[in-house]
């Protein structure tokens, strides 16, 4: 049993407020990712969970209780450095037993348990071997082996697996999710690449400028995004800035002179909004037909799997829609529709937005 | 689109650098070079001390003899001077360790206010002529009963060794990642014991090497012990200065390399250490 709850938590630095009155329920045995661009207080969120950092305000509760002014050593978690922080005069063996010793455990309990554990991370023979003579990936297993090893009731990664090449980050991705299951063990998993969350995490939440905006399983972040900064962050949306229009049922976003569809919500009329439409919620007609407007400009962008295909419409801009690989352009025009829109009240001004695409080449490393 | 230009070969002025063999040659070069400028003086002094008869042009002593050495072992003086040295150093030195390492680490991680003012507090002994400080702080010996005792002798060194030390354990400390520290707090060890257990082994090397400066400095250190330490305090460079014009060139020269002897076997000594394997594997890690 072990849940950890973070009560209108802040943490405010001279002219930064790197967290900013945060409050998230984190489940026994879960695994929640904290996703977010660079800046946006992960780390922060996940240091005060360890106690390295105390907040500002509010309080952090694991299992009920208070720990928010106890020191990291007396906390029940245990955390999983980005820069794996094994101790260079440490063999393997020493790191992962260093622990256990400080709990005056007995000799053979001690090299009985990091024995297990190196078993469990799929690290056994490499016990003298020092740090500096492991692979990044075999560091990785060891810094999660020696924060398991003490039975810890929460575990804490923070971007665990940015320091190894693509091929191996996915393998360390499914053997970390496979070794939290096995354990069962509740985890948050700090990390701005959203795949990572989308794939391991039972819930995310995705963090902006130090605000939680919203925590849902992948499904909900994706399909039902809570603001415009999730819709746009989380995969890829066209986003188009302009005014509501609500007529009864149906609502209609004002771009310039063009007139979007929306989802809105139960937003006034009038708002401005922020209106995010995914491409693969873009319709491609060959054929001029109501509410489908012209792409200029139009090319083609090969994904393997999949196209994009991009143009420029006047009142909009840029735009993007997911085509079949087998799609061609062939000189002739092309036109698109919105099937799915949702719009946003705009109190993320625009700029802030594209602001924040722009400044975050992190997302796609 | 324009044709673009063909791309240049990349030429790298720091080829050499790269080639391991023109490396190992550039060391070896270096460390010849070392070894001649410390060398041949050294050597120099050892002969004299050593000659019973040299005139120019011999490149050698014509006569070898062991007088100067008996002479000087052999006066009370000399071994009294030899035996104070050796027992204010180590004090000098462990001392100063006392209070350099946990400086040391305080300006390198705690956020002590005003620490480049403190740091720079900490260098201004050197910023002036030695001597002036030297004869300020004999007036204040005089003042509090210190002049001429071990202790104000063991104080003015640590003036000079203090600055050394602090600023060399600061930059070790400062070279440790901090996150090393934290992990250890996070398996659950207290900050001194984080301290004692990953801290000061990875700093075990630099503190040693300041340790070690420390040592030496103390032994060397003339001016000011001869203005607070006379006429009872005389130390091996105290006696080696007063007496150098009344003695012949050859007693100078046993004393000179009485007085560099413990330098060499300490830095041999150091060399070994650092180059033990975990020292070795905390370097590679960088
Ligand atoms: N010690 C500090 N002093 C001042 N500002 C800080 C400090 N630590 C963090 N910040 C600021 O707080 C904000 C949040 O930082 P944090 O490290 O939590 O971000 P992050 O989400 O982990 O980002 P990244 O993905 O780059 O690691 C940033 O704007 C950062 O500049
Ligand atoms: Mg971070």
């Amino acid at each position: 049993m072990a849940e950890v709850e973070l009560r209108n938590v802040s943490k405010v630095y001279k002219d930064t407020v790197a967290v900013d009155d945060v409050s998230l329920h984190i489940r026994d045995r879960e695994f929640v990712a904290l996703l977010g661009p660079s800046g946006c207080g992960k780390t922060t969120t996940l240091r005060m969970l360890a106690g390295f950092i105390r907040p500002d305000g509010g309080q952090i509760l694991i299992d009920g209780h208070d720990v928010t002014d106890l020191p990291p050593e007396r906390r029940p978690t245990a955390m999983v450095f980005q820069s794996y922080a094994l101790w260079p005069h440490m063999t393997v063996a020493d790191n992962v037993a260093f622990g256990l010793r400080l709990r005056k455990l007995a000799r053979n309990v001690v090299e009985e348990r990091t024995a297990r554990m190196l078993d469990v991370v799929g690290l056994p023979g490499v016990t003298k071997r020092y740090p500096s003579q492991l692979s990044g990936g075999q560091q990785q297993r060891v810094a999660l082996a020696r924060a398991l090893v003490l039975g810890p009731k929460i575990l804490l990664l923070d971007e665990p697996l940015s320091n190894l090449d693509a091929k191996l980050r996915v393998r360390m991705r499914d053997e970390i999710r496979r070794i939290q299951q096995e354990l069962q063990i509740t985890t948050v998993y700090v990390t701005h690449d959203q795949e990572e969350a989308l794939t391991m995490a039972d819930r995310i939440a995705v963090m902006n400028k130090g605000v939680l905006q919203q925590v849902g399983d992948a499904l909900d972040i994706y399909d039902r995004p809570a603001t415009a900064f999730v819709a746009d962050f989380i995969g890829s949306s066209n986003l188009l800035s302009g005014t509501l229009r609500v007529a009864g049922a149906s609502a209609v976003a004002e771009v310039g002179t063009a007139r979007v569809p929306v989802d809105a919500d139960g937003l006034a009329d009038g708002t401005a909004v922020t209106v995010s439409a995914r491409p693969e919620d873009m319709e491609v007609l060959r054929a001029p037909a109501a509410d489908a407007f012209a792409l200029e400009d139009a090319r083609l962008v090969n994904f393997g799997a999949y196209k994009r295909l991009l143009g420029r419409h006047p009142a909009f801009g840029q735009l993007e829609a997911r085509v079949p690989k087998s799609f061609r352009l062939d000189n002739a025009p092309v036109y698109v529709r919105f099937t799915r829109a949702r719009a946003f009240a705009s109190d993320e001004a625009p700029a802030d937005i594209t602001d924040k695409a722009a400044r975050d080449p992190a997302r796609n490393r | 689109m324009a044709a673009q230009a063909p791309a240049l070969p990349a030429v790298r002025l720091t080829w050499w650098i790269d080639d391991p063999r023109m490396r190992r040659m550039l060391l070896r070069l270096f460390a010849g070079a070392l070894a001649v400028f410390i060398g041949i003086p050294l050597l120099t002094l050892v002969l004299w001390s050593f000659a019973g008869e040299w005139f120019w042009p011999n490149l050698i002593p014509t006569q070898w003899s062991l007088r100067w050495w008996q002479e000087v072992l052999e006066n009370p003086r000399v071994t009294d001077a030899m035996f104070l040295s050796f027992t204010i150093a180590p004090v000098v030195t462990a001392l100063t360790a006392l209070v350099a390492i946990p400086a040391g680490y305080a300006f390198a991680r705690l956020d002590v206010p005003y620490r480049r003012l403190l740091l720079l507090l900490f260098l201004i002994p050197n910023a002036f002529p030695r001597i002036g400080l030297y004869v300020s702080l004999a007036v204040l010996y005089y003042q509090i009963g210190l002049i001429d005792t071990y202790w104000g002798i063991v104080f003015l060194h640590m003036i000079g060794t203090l600055v050394y030390m602090t600023w060399i354990t600061t930059a070790t400390f400062r070279s440790i990642d901090p996150h090393l520290e934290e992990a250890a707090r996070d398996a659950g060890a207290s900050p001194l014991r984080a301290f004692f257990s990953v801290v000061m082994p990875l700093a075990l090397p630099g503190i040693i090497v300041a340790s070690l400066f420390s040592f030496l400095a103390s032994l060397d250190e003339a001016q000011g012990t001869l203005i607070v330490g006379t006429p009872h305090y005389i130390t091996m460079p105290v006696l080696l200065y007063t007496l150098i014009s009344s003695f012949q060139r050859p007693v100078a020269a046993v004393f000179s390399v009485l007085l560099a002897l413990p330098s060499l076997l300490l830095l041999v000594v150091a060399q070994r250490y650092l180059h033990s394997e975990y020292v070795a594997a905390g370097l590679g890690r960088v």
